[in-house]
């Protein structure tokens, strides 16, 4: 019990006196999870949108598939990510494994249908009678999209941070194609993992202290929106 | 005619909700659509609006076909305004709720605040103007759906049960307020109901629908006393209807005759309204063709009168009669009692 307020104590210390090992850490963290983010964003809002606005055979079972995955094992898709840009791999020529590339790659995959899924939610979310409301006072089809975006922008942008959220704190595919090489590759999760093996508490605990600060702000920032989205 | 629709039938998920249907409304008319939950009102409602496709069929506005799709489509469906059952309030204030259909046609922003002024002193929104319209009660939601559909100027305006869920002073408002709209602007209206005394309220012609078909159209006063079925006389809230076998002017319901003032043979109906029988303790000489004698069965009260309903061999016969009549006749359960009403009063279908 000591050694763990002691191990706090030095943790806090680490953090106050902005320790450079620890602060570079969890800039790269917050680097990798926002270019991630935004890749996805791009990516993915767009999809979803797609998705809600069109009707196609099988829309429903897609929709399905996508919210199925959700809780996808990180682990899982860093071994699919892996195995796509090893040397052997489809990607291989890419030769970005154990890079922050890759990590970036693997997060896109991993909040795809975090983010494909949760825009698809926001826009069901405002319900059919929005669109009829907007179509039925004369907007044309791009204008009832564009209205029911404004409508939903807070439901969606707290699904663009949930994805942030999800890239922040995974661990299975930054160990996997990043390979937690200090210095290059190593984030948050994957330091803390290596640190609590390696015994070394104190650094550990400073940094599960920035992120658990990065989660609850990721949190504190969806409760506001969603405060905002139901007024 | 502003509106015409067309032999339509509509499916859907392999069931049939419209059967063929066929309106027509009259230009400057408040037209409406009567008929009880499920039958098929709101999917025409949306036909007419263009905001749905007919499987079959063809809606013409001022007498030009509608066409499915394209800019011609998106022009009319400009003209016509539709206000859903549980309106959807934007984000915002009900100002801006108000001024958006203006703005997305590029209207001005001084015409804009024009119109939008006009419309809240015409529909007394006025102090309501800045309120963020996700706070509005189900009253005022509607009448700010209202407004954001009169600000358009439509040429037709379709109004989805209106007054479903109101209390009966909101609801009494609303539709005084609507026939007030109605006769100032000389809008078409065309309104959805299940309740046929909102009809009576404000319509002046309609249809009557039952499962998917329209059973009867007509002016609001064939509709309430010249009921082609019975299925129209019970929505119209008659009571007293019969099967009857009918030779000239008697009709033969049951094991009693009743005289009529058509003159009719076979099978059909009739019904007797109920404010048309009255009861007496003697038997009286009274100009009334039918005169009976029956045993009372129940005594009800129904809102500020009573319903006392009378056995006459084997048919039973509600009567209405007020709290004063019923104190000067003291009926009571399983007293004898005499009724009689005029051959005018009953009405064949």
């Amino acid at each position: 019990m000591f050694h763990l307020i002691e191990a706090f104590g030095i943790a806090l210390r680490m953090i106050v006196s902005g320790d450079t090992v620890v602060f570079s850490i969890a800039l790269r963290t917050l680097l990798i999870a926002s270019a991630s983010t935004l890749a996805a964003t791009l990516l993915f809002v767009p999809l979803g949108c797609l998705i809600h606005f069109n009707s196609f055979r099988g829309k429903r079972l897609a929709t399905g598939f996508i919210q199925t995955m959700y809780s996808v094992p990180t682990v899982f898709v860093g071994m699919l990510v892996f195995l796509m840009i090893s040397r052997t791999g489809p990607l291989g020529g890419m030769g970005i494994l154990f890079s922050p590339w890759a990590i970036i790659l693997g997060e896109i995959v991993l909040i795809f249908p975090i983010i494909t899924g949760l825009t698809i939610s926001a826009l069901q979310g405002t319900g059919k009678g929005l669109e009829d409301t907007a179509i039925a006072l004369g907007a044309s089809r791009r204008t009832m999209v564009l209205k029911v975006l404004t409508e939903a922008r807070y439901t969606m942008f707290t699904s663009v941070l949930m994805g942030f959220g999800r890239a922040l704190s995974e661990v299975g595919v930054a160990i996997m194609v990043g390979g937690n090489i200090a210095g290059h590759t190593r984030t948050l999760t994957t330091a803390i993992a290596l640190g609590v093996g390696k015994g070394e508490t104190a650094s550990s605990i400073a940094l599960g202290l920035i992120l658990l600060f990065l989660a609850m702000m990721v949190s504190i920032m969806v409760n506001l929106l969603q405060h905002g989205g139901n007024r | 005619m502003i509106l015409q629709m067309k032999n339509i039938y509509l499916r859907k998920e392999k069931s049939r909700i419209l059967g063929g249907v066929s309106i027509n409304v009259p230009e400057g008319s408040f037209f409406v659509l009567m008929g009880p939950t499920g039958c098929g009102k709101t999917s025409l409602l949306r036909l007419a609006g263009l905001l749905d496709k007919p499987d079959s069929g063809e809606v013409h506005f001022h007498g030009i076909p509608v066409p499915s799709k394209g800019e011609a489509l998106f022009q009319t469906r400009r003209r016509i305004a539709t206000m859903f059952q549980s309106p959807v309030m934007f984000r915002g204030t009900v100002w801006s709720n108000i001024s958006w259909g203006l703005k997305i046609r590029g209207v001005s922003k001084t015409e804009i605040a024009r119109r939008v002024e006009q419309i809240l002193d015409f529909t007394d929104l006025e102090s309501f103007a800045h309120r963020d319209a996700s706070t509005l009660s189900g009253g005022e939601r509607r009448r700010t759906a209202l407004a954001r559909a009169l600000v358009l100027n439509p040429e037709l305006l379709i109004l989805d049960e209106p007054t479903t869920s109101l209390d009966p002073s909101f609801k009494r408002d609303l539709l005084k307020r609507l026939s007030e709209i109605h006769s100032r602007t000389g809008t078409t209206f065309l309104m959805a109901t299940h309740d046929f005394t909102d009809a009576l309220a404000v319509g002046t012609i309609g249809a009557v629908m039952r499962n998917g078909l329209v059973t009867q159209a007509g002016s609001i006063d064939q509709l309430l006393f010249k009921p082609e079925n019975s299925f129209m006389a019970s929505f119209t809230g008659m009571r007293n209807i019969f099967p009857a076998e009918f030779t000239g002017s008697m009709a033969r319901v049951g094991e009693v005759d009743v005289a009529h003032a058509g003159n009719r043979n076979g099978h059909g109906f009739l019904a007797i309204p109920p404010e048309s029988i009255v009861l007496a303790l003697s038997k009286k000489v009274t100009s009334e063709r039918n005169r009976l004698t029956g045993i009372v069965k129940s005594v009800e009260r129904s809102g500020i009168n009573w319903d006392v309903v009378v056995e006459v061999a084997d048919i039973s016969f509600t009567v209405a009669i007020t709290t004063g009549a019923l104190h000067e006749l003291s009926v009571t359960t399983g007293s004898s009692i005499y009724l009689s009403f005029k051959a005018s009063a009953v009405h064949l279908f």
